[in-house]
């Protein structure tokens, strides 16, 4: 969703009723005062969800020339109110960050370092090495009962994909046949 | 949870027992600070004096793993100051159920105890039936059979002396928290309880949790705005991916993952479809066959027919226990040979960690899927590790971060919220659902011409428009609304006609014949039309505080079920349908117009037409319950690790619980204080994240270990000293951080140590330190097989 700034205070209304949420304990003066001093902002603005913990706090992203060039909270999301942590208010450094992977990473069995790979090569490497170890330890059958599973392929992960991506993974990883299916909820 | 993070608000008492919210959950702990300028008070229990600790009006402490010992006090001294909501227990509980003379309960051990398979056979916990097959009740409360003489007898053990006796607690700070909590029976006052992982990482983890629901619903406190028992999650979307099912036991929705046994559709149902006999019962689980075969329909389309059990053979039968500490033992022995890794960091995240880097060493192959260079996927460089010796093969895969794609989030509170691409992704990185449609397309091109049961792959349906797209990328909003369900072929509903490829509006319209499709019924209703505006997750609108005071902002997102933002909220008025407190009304029944108002309810039967508990076959909250592994009421167990024997009987610790290796089990005798373990504000999780982000890093560099000053003057340790710490698993150094949070406790006629330490550290990433996991043990609650990291034995020594 792309929305001005302008845009976001018309939606709420808030510029003009910040009264009417005091008057229940809801202090947005801050947040309001901030709107209306704040630079007026050059880039495009998102709003986006925290990706920590599951509190579910709102942001705003502003982007320069493609680039993320601010993170910070969402004065119109109605859980935080502009607010967040010290990570939330970190978040920035997860878009910009010389640490984060841009290139695959691969590693041969006995080596000492990392080695480059496409995305040609290497989508079509872990399809084979799946397929050979799905076909390898497949139980299509066991004391009679049909079981149609793989006992030699795992999956963990997932409490920091979308929904969306977690709903696709599931579907993917049991269709293969995976049993051993599990994330950051159990642990 | 059952309420939402703004509902907190709306409490009177506020109890937070096994969380540091204020650490952890910061700005969510914000509607705590406002419950407590409305008047609030504000209770925090805790091993540790916390930052949470500093926002409440009274602090108890209690030994870590003592947490049931704790609650059935509390539960004990409603009970005995009858201190209970009447009227929600007569009518809303299993309080008048009466039970089996088959029950029983004897040192420690309920009816049904097997040794040998340490497990309970159930049945003996049944209840007593009528000739209609309908639980007898005794609406007096009097039989000595009926759950609330029974629970009576039971939670008697629990009083103050044998309790603190236990937890270490003060008695009469115990004694004051006791009052002030069991204040919420009247049904103008309303207490929530919250809880995170403080609670659930025991081997009686489920039966903490438990002990809390029981109190919760004395008090008349479940269903109520500004009530609930709430887990307050510790990840983004980990409510999201709960829900879709990346978890051994269950499908998308939490239907159950067939087992061996459940060789047809039809004797899968049969297992599964909960029965009630009694007409009250909404029992809503009996709908599991729509849900069900909506679901394969979802998966596997026009291969998904009724003369082929909707495809039901192409879903993998489990052959017993495969959750993560089974996964990590599978992986050591050499079962498991290769392993995806989606934003997981298992070298630092999983208990007796230094098992789990082994065991990646014996793959033969990983795919690590993340944003940085994690602990896991380097695990091969390790200290200490020769790499010439490890033979797996590693790849790992840039992956888009959260402002990078499109798609939504549900937090803890349920609401599922959409967050929009700002960006291209980092470089190459790629989304997950690129990276797995991806595979999916390699692997259906693989298995084209044969390979061991192609068809689940061959027949998997992905129509999510990535052949069509330029770089090949779903269309996350096709998947939004997969998920959500639609009509796969004409059908008509009472008089409604839906054509193909309709939309389903919601669940109460999916069906059992397969002319319905839905990923995951729980979400059926959150996207009801084709188009973007239909999207009711990226939903922007704010509710006038006039006109909903309590906070529920029904328009803004969507929550599951129905967006229903407090569940079991017909629990929240009386037999009239009117709120036990008018003030903070989350729905209420309009006799004029014959409907309800305010909150979507708990299904739109008039008021007094249905049992308000509609997921429960008996339709009430369960005091007693017959589910778990491990007991009806939850008892008070040492943890598997502890100091001191067990106070209240000669069982030791739970006696289903689960240890992988009793070897790894340390003694007292050499590890003598007891360990938790816990977060700071400014990391998270396994740290794969945050230490790797500069700010972050500056400011908590290094791991620690917090000890009293006690501890540390015996020991000579002074605060930024390096110390080890060991276990019976291993050890690990940390700085010392000497602070009054902790104090020595006096249990059982002795003095017991404990110390803290933060978990996020690993050898990889910027910030490195070691791991806390090195210490911990693989043992686990036998319901959900969490491990029991928040109570372990150790010794520390300056290093």
């Amino acid at each position: 969703m792309e929305i001005s700034r302008r845009h976001f205070l018309a939606g709420t209304g808030a510029a003009g009723t910040g009264a009417l949420f005091e008057s229940l304990g809801l202090s947005l003066r801050p947040s309001v005062a901030f709107a209306e001093t704040a630079q007026p902002r050059r880039g495009k603005i998102t709003t986006t969800i925290c990706p920590f913990c599951g509190v579910g706090c709102g942001q705003i992203v502003e982007v320069r020339d493609g680039r993320v060039a601010n993170i910070e909270g969402d004065p119109d999301h109605p859980i935080n109110e502009g607010s967040v942590c010290s990570k939330g208010a970190a978040l920035y450094q997860v878009a910009q960050n010389e640490r984060r992977l841009r290139k695959i990473r691969y590693r041969k069995p006995g080596a000492r370092e990392w080695e480059a790979l496409s995305w040609d090569r290497a989508i079509p490497m872990i399809v084979e090495r799946v397929r050979k170890t799905r076909d390898a330890t497949w139980v299509g059958q066991r004391d009679g009962l049909t079981l149609n599973h793989t006992t030699g392929i795992a999956c963990l992960g997932g409490a920091a994909l979308d929904t969306e991506e977690c709903y696709l993974l599931a579907k993917a990883m049991r269709s293969l046949g995976v049993i051993w299916l599990e994330h950051q909820a159990r642990i | 949870m059952t309420n939402h993070w703004i509902d907190m608000k709306n409490a009177d008492v506020v109890m937070i027992c096994g969380s540091n919210a204020v650490e952890n959950h910061p700005i969510a702990a914000r509607w705590v600070m406002k419950a407590k300028e409305n008047g609030a008070v504000v209770l925090s229990c805790d091993p540790r004096y916390t930052r949470t600790t500093a926002f409440s009006d009274h602090y108890c402490k209690l030994r870590s793993g003592t947490d049931i010992a704790f609650v059935n006090g509390i539960i004990n001294y409603t009970l005995q100051n009858d201190r209970i909501q009447h009227e929600y227990v007569r009518h809303y509980t299993n309080a008048t159920f009466l039970l089996n003379p088959g029950y029983g309960f004897a040192d420690g051990l309920f009816a049904g105890y097997d040794e040998a398979t340490r497990s309970y056979e159930k049945s003996k916990w049944a209840y007593e039936l009528d000739a209609q097959g309908v639980p007898k009740r005794d609406m007096t409360m009097q039989h000595p059979r009926c759950v609330l003489q029974v629970m009576k007898k039971f939670f008697a053990r629990y009083d103050v002396d044998t309790v603190c006796n236990i937890t270490g607690s003060p008695k009469d700070v115990y004694r004051k928290i006791c009052d002030i909590y069991t204040s919420t029976w009247a049904p103008d006052r309303v207490g929530v309880w919250l809880y995170a992982m403080g609670t659930t990482q025991h081997s009686h983890g489920t039966q903490n949790i438990r002990s809390y629901a029981v109190l919760q619903l004395l008090l008349g406190n479940i269903g109520l705005a500004g009530g609930g028992v709430n887990a307050m999650r510790g990840e983004s979307n980990v409510q999201g991916s709960t829900d879709m099912a990346l978890l051994y036991h269950i499908l998308p929705g939490y239907l159950a993952a067939p087992a061996a046994a459940m060789q047809n559709l039809s004797t899968y149902l049969e297992k599964v479809t909960p029965k009630s006999n009694d007409p009250l019962s909404a029992n809503w689980w009996q709908n599991y066959p729509k849900y069900m075969t909506s679901l394969l329909k979802a998966w596997y389309g026009d291969h998904a027919r009724k003369d082929n059990d909707f495809a039901y053979g192409y879903v993998p039968k489990a052959t017993g226990n495969h959750s993560y500490m089974a996964l990590v033992e599978a992986m050591h022995a050499g079962t498991i040979k290769g392993l995806f890794c989606f934003g997981m960091n298992p070298a630092v995240g999983g208990p007796n960690s230094s098992r789990a880097r082994e065991a990646m060493g014996k793959l033969d192959w990983m795919v690590a899927i993340d944003l940085f260079e994690t602990d896991s996927s380097v695990f091969w460089k390790r200290p200490g590790a020769d790499p010439s010796t490890i033979n797996t093969e590693v790849f790992l895969l840039p992956a888009a971060a959260s402002m990078e794609k499109e798609g939504s989030v549900a937090n803890s509170g349920r609401w599922c919220q959409w967050r929009y691409k700002a960006v291209e992704p980092a470089g190459d990185a790629k989304s997950d659902a690129w990276i797995v449609t991806q595979l999916v397309a390699g692997l259906k091109k693989a298995y084209s011409s044969g390979g061991a049961f192609p068809q689940p792959i061959q027949h998997l349906t992905w129509d999510y428009g990535q052949d069509t797209d330029a770089h090949g990328e779903p269309d996350i909003h096709r998947v939004a609304k997969e998920i959500n369900g639609y009509f796969t072929q004409d059908r008509e509903i009472d008089g409604k006609t839906w054509k193909a490829g309709d939309q389903a509006p919601g669940f109460a319209l999916l069906q059992a014949d397969g002319s319905t499709a839905c990923g995951a019924w729980i979400y059926c209703g959150s996207y009801p039309g084709p188009n973007k505006t239909d999207n009711r997750l990226a939903r922007r609108e704010k509710s006038d505080p006039t006109k909903d005071p309590l906070g529920m902002h029904p328009n803004w997102s969507w929550c599951w079920p129905v967006n229903r933002r407090i569940l079991y909220n017909r629990a929240s008025v009386d037999a009239q349908g009117q709120p036990w407190d008018p003030k903070r009304a989350v729905v209420r029944w309009n006799a004029d117009a014959k409907k309800w108002e305010g909150d979507v309810p708990d299904g739109p039967w008039p008021p007094g037409a249905k049992l308000p508990f509609i997921m429960r076959p008996e339709g009430v909250g369960c005091l007693f319950a017959a589910a778990l592994a491990d007991g009806p009421f939850p008892e008070h167990y040492e943890p598997v690790e502890s100091p001191v024997r067990n106070a209240m009987s000669a069982v030791q610790y739970n006696p289903a619980c689960k240890v992988w290796d009793l070897k790894s089990i340390g003694d007292s005798k050499e590890f003598p204080i007891v360990a938790t373990t816990y977060r700071v504000c400014e990391h998270w999780q396994a740290g794969a994240m945050t230490r790797n982000m500069p700010w972050l890093v500056e400011l908590v560099p290094d791991v620690f270990v917090e000890l009293s000053p006690d501890l540390a003057r015996r020991k000579g340790i002074r605060t930024g000293d390096w110390v080890r710490v060991r276990s019976k698993r291993g050890e690990m150094k940390a700085r010392a951080l000497v602070t009054n949070r902790f104090e020595t406790l006096f249990v059982a006629g002795s003095l017991v140590d404990q110390i803290g330490i933060p978990w996020h550290w690993g050898f990889a990433g910027l910030a490195t330190g070691d791991s806390a996991n090195l210490l911990t043990a693989n043992v686990g609650d036998p319901n959900t097989f969490i491990p029991e990291f928040k109570a372990f034995l150790c010794d520390v020594a300056k290093a």
